[in-house]
């Protein structure tokens, strides 16, 4: 591949650079180069005071107090809801189960979802690429179960291989647990296929769109997955903050996950009765300030474009994937067609920790590690990569930065 | 001349480390020890004596020789290793009940890897609580001994 020469200007990036405090700080005594956006994005000011404003205006506990505060609190809650809905392009708002993250949202249809329907000797298909949030709690509910975990494997690019899915697909399949963007090598998985091939056999989906949803549009009618996983913190906003869509009469047929205040309808010592969607999976006070500013994140996503911020990451990761090719001894791990926004790669007789260390006292945030993928890393002979991720508002700059860091790092470690 | 005591170890290392005007002078220096850390043969690269960083691997071996502690390591990670090397530097070829008590200022004085000690991207803390945990280990044999 030719190294581009420019970035096109897709995006006003010095205008969101500005908006977003923390880039302005120093690291080590240098202007901070944030390549660790996989992890974690950061969060524009707008989010911030999304917070602050809530706990200094108008903090209460939500859906049943009658009081104004209570009221604007509710609302802006509620709010959120609806803009995810449509971030998400669910047909209902009940649709929308808000969580801590993630892995909640996926460890609540294990458990619920999960133990009313698998029998022993069902199968649970994910694939060689998933998070160990995919993994962990689908091999929980096997051995409770005496279910099977089957694995689709991954090609050498790093792409899973359609044939193995399809031959591994069968009646006994009862469940497809699949992540959409992988966390460890950028790879673009053609989901919307793999659901409509389960779907043929019976078998239900979830999508783990961890990664994918601050990249991708996300329509979930249109992939037709049964369940879809998110968190707030990689697309923009607060921690401690997620979403798990599920299709609406799934989601009411499943037994509750927590009990608690909100969840119920009535409660006797003889016998309760459950909530309506979604309150029926929100057990407990939730996490009323986060939600409220998860819902400034998406609009600030919304309102640049996720095209543009798209077209403007793909620049950042042509141009990172070229010039890093230019290094002797770096192998990139990860080299499917479909990628978004990250690079991971390995150096030759370097551990990828040495590296990171390095590039940190130059400022340099990136990832080192098995991105809690061990068995993916297995896959690929190593024990971890050194990953870069970008954002919205990383520059070719920050690429070059990272580049003669790497130059520097190699001659100091080899 | 008698063995120096842990406490003048660490100050040699501290002052050492004083000479140094940038974070590369350090980090190359460390490197250097790990580089010069002799191997762990391979027989003692096994699951027993790994050290299980979430990273970085450590492999660490103690023996016990007339009342002292003797440390081997080796690491797959060289910054990590020379960080090792360091501290088998001030730890190895004292008794027990010193490793025992050694509060590893020198960590912390030499003000570099503060962070590396405390994330769990490393050995380095487990490292020095296997290494503190052999020290007791050998204290109790080294009891049982005194009383036979």
């Amino acid at each position: 591949m030719k190294a581009p020469n420019s970035i096109p200007q897709v995006l006003d990036v010095t205008s969101i650079r500005n908006q977003f405090p923390i880039l302005n700080r120093r690291v080590k005594e240098k202007p901070l180069v944030y390549l660790d956006n996989a992890a974690t994005s950061q969060k524009p000011r707008s989010v911030i005071d999304a917070i602050s404003d809530y706990y200094t205006n108008y903090n209460a506990n939500i859906h049943r107090g009658i009081h104004t505060l209570a009221e604007e609190a509710t609302m802006a809650y509620e709010a959120t809801r609806h803009t995810v809905q449509e971030f998400i392009g669910a047909a209902f708002p009940e649709e929308i189960i808000f969580t801590r993250g993630t892995t909640e949202g996926i460890n609540l249809v294990a458990y619920t979802w999960g133990r009313q329907h698998i029998i022993p000797g069902d199968e649970i298909l994910i694939s060689a690429m998933e998070h160990h949030s995919n993994i962990v709690p689908w091999q929980i509910l096997c051995e409770e179960k005496d279910a099977v975990l089957k694995i689709i494997p991954v090609n050498d690019h790093g792409e899973l291989s359609m044939d193995a899915y399809l031959e591994l697909l069968n009646e006994r399949t009862k469940l497809v647990s699949i992540v959409q963007v992988s966390n460890a090598l950028g790879t673009v998985n053609p989901v919307k296929e793999m659901i409509s091939a389960a779907h043929k056999t019976g078998a239900r989906v979830l999508v783990d769109g961890a990664q994918s949803a601050v990249h991708l549009d996300i329509d979930v009618q249109d992939l037709d997955c049964d369940f879809f996983a998110f968190s707030a913190h990689k697309v923009y906003g607060p921690t401690g903050i997620g979403v798990l869509y599920g299709k609406k009469e799934l989601l009411d047929s499943m037994p509750v996950f927590q009990g608690g205040g909100e969840m119920i309808k009535e409660v006797t010592f003889e016998k309760t009765t459950y909530n309506d969607l979604p309150y029926k999976y929100e057990a407990g006070t939730p996490n009323i300030a986060d939600t409220i500013a998860f819902k400034t994140a998406l609009d600030f996503v919304k309102e640049i474009g996720k095209a543009s911020i798209r077209e403007h990451e793909n620049n950042l990761l042509d141009y990172a994937t070229a010039q890093l090719q230019q290094i002797p001894g770096l192998r990139i791990i990860g080299e499917a067609r479909e990628k978004v926004s990250l690079v991971s790669f390995v150096i030759k007789g370097i551990h990828p920790q040495d590296i990171g260390i390095i590039l940190d006292n130059m400022g340099i945030a990136v990832r080192t590690g098995h991105h809690c993928t061990q068995p993916l890393m297995k896959r690929f002979g190593i024990s971890g990569t050194v990953r870069a991720s970008f954002a919205l508002y990383n520059t070719r700059e920050e690429i070059d930065t990272l580049i003669n860091g790497l130059q520097k790092a190699i001659k100091m470690l080899l | 001349m008698s063995k120096k005591s842990i406490i003048e170890t660490e100050q040699e290392i501290i002052d050492d480390f004083s000479l140094f005007d940038s974070w590369e002078d350090k980090y190359e220096y460390i490197i250097d020890l790990g580089k010069k850390l002799p191997l762990l043969e391979e027989q003692y690269k096994t699951e027993e004596n790994k050290i299980k960083g979430c990273q970085s691997t450590v492999w660490l071996v103690a023996s016990y020789r007339d009342g002292k502690v003797f440390f081997k390591a080796d690491s797959d990670a060289v910054i990590v290793k020379g960080l090792v090397s360091m501290l088998i530097t001030v730890l190895s070829g004292h008794q027990p009940d010193e490793i025992i008590a050694a509060k590893l200022d020198f960590i912390r004085e030499i003000g570099m890897f503060t962070h590396l000690a405390q994330t769990r991207s490393n050995g380095l803390l487990a490292m020095i609580k296997q290494m503190k945990n052999y020290a007791i280990a050998y204290k109790t044999i080294q009891g049982i001994e005194q009383k036979q």
